[in-house]
C-alpha cells in the first residue's frame, strides 16, 4: 500500500459563490458541523506523519472560516506545502499578510469567466469578478506565486483566448484550464455546460499553442472532459493511491466527490486515525489496486494506468460505483455519454445552495 | 529556431528557485522532491545535483564549474547537460533564469 501524497482539505462547504459546477457534494453541510481549528491541526499532523506533503485547503471558500489564519499555521507547522484555493472574494491585504506570516506557500484564484458579466452570471455573484481581479494583485504583491483556475464549459469556452490574457495579465506563473467534471451540481447543470466536439478541439488547439508562446513565463494546466474521451481518465491517480481528502465534518474520502456514492460509508476523524481510515477503512480498501476490478478492465492493459476510471462517474452514470468507467469505449454503458452530448444545450443554471 | 527549442537560460544567468518552488526532503520515502504550487517532481540525480546548487547567487558558469570539478568530466560535456537541464526546469516552472 502507498502513502498518499496530498490532502485535500474541504474547510467549509460556505461559499459567498454557488458556481452551478461546484465539486462540493449536493447535500452541503452546515457551519454548525464543521470540525474544529484543534481538529484540522491533528489531522493535518496525521497527514504528515502518514507522509502526505501537500496539503489544499480549499472548500467552500476556505477564508470564510474565521480561524482560517490559524488552520494555515497549523498545516505549515506540520510541515506540509500548504496551497490556498480560493475564490478570492473575501480576500484583502490584512488577511494576506497574517497567511503569509503563517506559511502559506501559494494560492489558486478561481475565475469563472473572462469577461466579468459572463463571470458573476457563471458564479452567481454581483462585483466578484473585480474583487478577484484585486485579490491576484493583494496575492502577487505579498510576494506569494498564483496561480488562476479557469473551470471551462460550453458557456465561457469562447473567451478562452481571453482567460489565458487573464492569466498574464494578473501576474499567474501557472494555469489550469479545467473542464468541468460531471458529479453532484455540475451532473445536475450537465446540459448547460457540455461543450460540443467542435468546442473541446478548439480548446484543446488553443491551450497548446499558448503552452509555446508562453513557454517559460505560464505554464498551463489541462483537464480534458471525458465525455468525448474513448479511455477514461486516471482518477486520483487510483483509488486509495496517492490521494485523500476531509470532508468539513471529518469524512476520510478517497476523493471529494466520494460521498455521492450513496450507500458507501466513512471513517470520520472524530472516531478515528487518518492512518487507520487510509489502511484499514472500508470505503478506501473497496476499489484499492485491481482485484475488484469488472470485466473488461480485469487484465485489460490499462488498469494500472487508468485504474478503471471514476467510481463516482461510474456510480452517478450506471448506479453501480464498481462498474467501468462508462468513459472507456469498452465500457457496455458507454453510449450514456453520446447519448448526453445529443441532449445538451440549454443555458439554463440551477445554482448551488444550501438545501 | 522553433519556439519550443528557444534556449531560455544564457551563460551568464543566475538561476533561481521560481517564487513557492523548493527542494524538500520527503523524510516517509526517503528521497528530495522538488515542491512546487499544487504539483511536486522527483529529480533524478543530475538534476538533483544541479538543483543543489541553485541558490540564487550563483551563475550559470559557477553552477558548471563546481559540477565539472566534483565529476572530473570536461567542462564542455557538463556545460551542454546543465543548460538543458536548467532550461527544462525553466519551462516546468520550478527555475527562473
Amino acid at each position: 500500500m502507498n502513502a498518499p501524497l496530498a490532502l485535500l482539505a474541504e474547510l467549509t462547504h460556505r461559499c459567498p459563490l454557488r458556481c452551478p459546477y461546484c465539486s462540493n457534494p449536493m447535500e452541503l453541510t452546515r457551519a454548525s458541523a464543521e470540525l474544529t481549528t484543534t481538529e484540522w491541526a491533528r489531522v493535518f499532523a496525521e497527514a504528515a506523519r502518514l507522509g502526505c506533503l501537500q496539503v489544499h485547503l480549499s472548500g467552500g471558500e476556505p477564508t470564510a472560516r474565521r480561524d482560517i489564519v490559524e488552520i494555515t499555521a497549523a498545516a505549515h507547522a506540520a510541515g506540509l506545502y500548504t496551497n490556498l484555493i480560493t475564490a478570492g472574494v473575501l480576500l484583502d491585504a490584512p488577511l494576506m499578510a497574517s497567511l503569509v506570516a503563517a506559511g502559506l506557500d501559494h494560492v489558486q484564484l478561481s475565475v469563472q469567466d473572462a469577461d466579468p458579466a459572463g463571470a458573476e452570471r457563471i458564479g452567481g455573484m454581483k462585483g466578484a469578478h473585480a474583487r478577484k481581479e484585486a485579490a491576484a494583485r493583494i496575492v502577487r504583491q505579498a510576494g506569494l506565486p498564483l496561480t488562476l483556475n479557469a473551470v471551462v464549459h460550453r458557456q465561457n469556452l469562447q473567451n478562452l483566448p481571453l482567460l489565458i490574457e487573464t492569466a498574464l495579465a494578473w501576474g499567474a506563473a501557472r494555469l489550469e484550464v479545467a473542464h468541468v467534471q460531471y458529479y453532484g451540481w455540475a451532473l445536475e447543470n450537465r446540459d448547460a455546460l457540455l461543450p460540443t466536439r467542435a468546442q473541446l478541439d478548439e480548446a484543446t488547439r488553443l491551450v497548446e499553442a499558448a503552452r509555446i508562446a508562453h513557454r517559460g513565463r505560464l505554464v498551463i494546466d489541462y483537464v480534458v472532459p471525458d465525455y468525448h474521451a474513448t479511455r477514461p481518465k486516471p482518477c486520483m491517480g487510483g483509488w486509495g493511491n496517492r490521494f485523500l481528502s476531509v470532508s468539513p465534518a471529518g469524512n476520510v474520502l478517497p476523493c471529494h466527490a466520494a460521498e455521492s456514492i450513496t450507500g458507501m460509508e466513512f471513517a470520520n476523524i472524530r472516531d478515528t486515525s487518518l492512518r487507520d481510515a487510509w489502511e484499514n477503512s472500508e470505503a478506501f480498501n473497496r476499489f484499492r489496486g485491481t482485484g475488484w476490478m469488472p470485466a473488461p478492465c480485469q487484465g485489460c492493459e490499462n488498469a494500472e494506468r487508468d485504474w478503471g476510471g471514476c467510481r463516482c462517474q461510474a456510480f452517478a452514470l450506471t448506479g453501480d460505483a464498481g462498474a467501468t468507467d462508462p468513459a472507456c469505449a469498452l465500457s457496455p454503458h458507454h453510449n450514456l455519454l453520446a447519448a448526453a452530448l445529443v441532449e445538451a444545450g440549454t443555458s439554463e443554471f440551477r445554482y448551488r445552495e444550501f438545501g | 529556431m522553433p519556439a519550443a527549442a528557444r534556449r531560455l537560460c544564457a551563460h551568464s544567468v543566475t538561476p533561481r528557485f521560481a517564487p513557492g518552488v523548493r527542494l524538500h526532503h520527503d523524510i516517509a520515502r526517503e528521497r528530495w522532491v522538488v515542491m512546487a504550487p499544487e504539483r511536486m517532481f522527483v529529480p533524478d540525480e543530475t538534476a538533483l545535483e544541479v538543483l543543489r546548487l541553485v541558490d540564487g547567487a550563483r551563475d550559470m558558469d559557477a553552477i558548471i564549474d563546481l559540477l565539472a570539478v566534483k565529476f572530473a568530466a570536461p567542462r564542455e560535456v557538463i556545460a551542454t547537460d546543465v543548460r538543458a537541464m536548467l532550461d527544462e526546469l525553466v519551462v516546468k516552472g520550478a527555475l527562473r533564469p
